[in-house]
């Protein structure tokens, strides 16, 4: 069984971003990029699942800018077995990611496709769900534990008021959630290994996509700033402000 | 221009998250909403009292049973047709289910919308809330989640719309609901409650968390979490507060022995009052406490207890 898994390049989760002064987007320029967490917990999924032999391939896909490429390197040093790169100079919203990634499960074929939960950058939370429409797949998001047996996967997920299990036909999609597993780092040798693995690059129009965005950035702002308030002395303290001053309580 | 709004209910509530959706969909004009499940009469009922709602289209079947994203997916797409605006609040369902019927429409969706402009154009929250993006729509037909924190829900009564069935879509032969474990508390919600207390890695383990209880009763608050909290395994998952956690923004937020990430920050920081217990003062959180108290807090939360319980 194949597994696909769409990796995305995103500022890294540490950088606090900063909107750019003519409110034309955020800073990227110089910002430390890296794969996104939720990704990085999908590639360790399928790379257990591979050594488990369950799955026979992994392949990382990355849409975007030819740096993307980095992020692929990134899961194949994890055990990811080969990589594809969409090179695409347009933004790509979750729409095209979805008929882009639609266009290499017709064309791979994989039994299971695990795809973030969502991108720290966008926070859309849409991907997963939109490319299980267009295959007319199963979908499993939000999952914290996965199971394969036979033609089947089980797919426990987490929900707003504790957890929920379903089971699935294959092929399905699956998008994982923060405690579906704690991901490996690349040991130094399996970084060495991961610069011979292959990695193919094409562009949407090989894949028949028109990639055009559907949603136009009219501008950004920063959000309303909070200010600091007040240090109290004491816990009396507190709970009398509560009371007399913030009346909350 | 009318919208239709997919409800979240348990029995004959309709979640707060749901109204307001609700009240996000009135900025766009009329306003109908779907219930869909199984024995639902006493949720249709409780959606045709919902203010500003002048239909309810009510899909019984046991086909909608656990909210499986496939066939309530389906649902909506058949709907589409007469609705311009197709809305859910950003939940578990909501986020489940709206993108699947975006791609379905050939539609890109709008995910966690915090303000209208008009009927074509969205403010929404991106990078954790460290920016807003406004964004506008060039399709037909729009599919959007709405963040239930900024906006005020619509009274659950006052209203008196019509209560119409809709013909059930295909059951799904791909997805069969299994299980359920749902974490029982008397408490309210956390995206409901008018006040949020949360614990994080200072808590130090679970038990601990039996200090914060009484507290959380006597506020009657939600008890929430940091990940650091959830991950360590002190309180269940759906404890969790932030960006890829819950959004909460109630009257006040008591945060204890959290440091105040971004991406925690992300899910709390519209909260009108915000408490901070944390023993060190140059923690992040403090940049946005209206009110901090640095000390320890197995300190702090005994004499919270009997300080709240003074009347
Ligand atoms: C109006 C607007 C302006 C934007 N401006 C910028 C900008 O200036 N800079 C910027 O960096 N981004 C920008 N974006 C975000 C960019 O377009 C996002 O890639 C896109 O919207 C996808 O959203 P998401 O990643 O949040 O999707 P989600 O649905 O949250 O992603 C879920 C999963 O989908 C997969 N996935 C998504 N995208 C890719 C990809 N490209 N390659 C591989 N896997 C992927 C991953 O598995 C990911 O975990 C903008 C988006 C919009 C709507
Ligand atoms: C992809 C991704 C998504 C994430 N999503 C979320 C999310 O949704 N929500 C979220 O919360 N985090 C999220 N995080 C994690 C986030 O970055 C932080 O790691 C997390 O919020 C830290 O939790 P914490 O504040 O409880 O722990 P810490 O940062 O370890 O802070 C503990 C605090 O407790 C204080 N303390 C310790 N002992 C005591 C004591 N006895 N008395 C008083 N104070 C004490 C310390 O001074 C410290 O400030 C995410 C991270 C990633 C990478």
């Amino acid at each position: 069984m194949k597994i696909l898994v769409p990796v995305k390049r995103v500022v890294d989760y540490n950088v606090k971003v900063r909107v750019k002064a003519d409110g034309t987007g955020v800073e990227t320029s110089g910002v430390k990029m890296s794969m996104n967490p939720f990704d990085e917990i999908s590639i360790e999924e399928a790379v257990r699942l591979k050594e488990k032999g369950v799955a026979t391939e992994v392949i990382a896909v990355s849409m975007g800018v030819a740096a993307c490429a980095e992020t692929i390197r990134t899961a194949l040093a994890m055990g990811a077995d080969r990589g594809i790169l969409v090179e695409s100079a347009v933004e790509l919203q979750p729409l095209a990611v979805a008929k882009l990634m639609k266009a290499l499960v017709d064309k791979e074929q994989p039994q299971l496709v695990i795809l973030g939960k969502q991108a720290i950058d966008d926070d859309m939370n849409a991907t997963g769900q939109m490319l299980a429409a267009l295959l007319g797949w199963p979908q499993g998001t939000f999952a914290s534990k996965i199971e394969i047996s036979g033609d089947g996967i089980s797919v426990t997920r987490e929900i707003d008021g504790g957890l929920e299990t379903l089971a699935l036909t294959l092929p399905a999609i699956v998008t994982s959630d923060l405690r579906l597993n704690e991901p490996r780092y690349a040991s130094l040798p399996n970084i060495m290994k991961a610069r011979k693995k292959p990695i193919e690059t094409m562009k949407p129009e090989d894949l028949g996509v028109d990639p055009t965005p559907r949603l136009t950035l009219v501008s950004v702002a920063e959000p309303p700033k909070r200010q600091a308030g007040k240090k109290v002395g004491s816990v009396a303290e507190l709970v009398s402000k509560l009371r007399t001053e913030a009346k909350v309580i | 221009m009318t919208s239709l709004v997919l409800l979240d209910f348990e029995g004959s509530e309709i979640k707060q998250p749901s109204r307001s959706a609700v009240a996000a969909a009135l900025k766009l004009g009329e306003v109908h909403v779907l219930v869909a499940g199984h024995g639902i009469d006493a949720a249709a009922t409780a959606a045709s009292q919902l203010a500003g709602v002048t239909k309810v289209h009510k899909a019984d079947s046991p086909v909608y049973d656990h909210s499986l994203a496939e066939p309530l997916a389906d649902l909506l797409v058949s709907m589409a047709g007469h609705h311009d605006h197709l809305l859910a609040a950003s939940t578990a369902t909501g986020k489940n289910v709206m993108p699947r019927v975006a791609a379905l429409l050939d539609v890109q969706p709008i995910s966690d919308i915090a303000e209208v402009i008009d009927a074509d154009t969205f403010i929404r929250p991106i990078y954790a809330g460290n920016a807003m993006a406004t964004v506008k729509s060039s399709d037909a037909k729009k599919v959007i989640t709405v963040r239930a924190a900024s906006f005020d829900p619509v009274e659950a009564t006052g209203g008196s719309a019509v209560i119409e069935d809709v013909a059930a879509t295909a059951a799904s032969t791909m997805s069969k609901f299994v299980s359920a474990e749902l974490s029982k508390s008397e408490r309210p919600e956390l995206t409901a409650a008018r006040i949020v207390v949360s614990g994080g890695r200072g808590m130090q383990n679970g038990d601990n968390f039996k200090l914060i209880d009484p507290i959380a009763d006597k506020l009657g608050a939600a008890v929430g979490a940091s990940r650091a909290a959830v991950d360590a395994g002190f309180v269940p998952n759906d404890y969790q507060v932030g960006q890829t956690g819950k959004i909460v923004a109630p009257d006040l937020y008591v945060a204890i022995g959290i440091s105040g990430a971004i991406q925690h920050l992300a899910g709390m920081k519209d909260s009108k009052v915000i408490v901070a217990i944390n023993k060190d003062e140059d923690a992040p959180i403090f940049q946005v406490a209206d009110y901090g108290l640095v000390q320890d807090l197995f300190t702090a939360l005994p004499e919270l207890k009997a300080e709240l319980e003074k009347a």
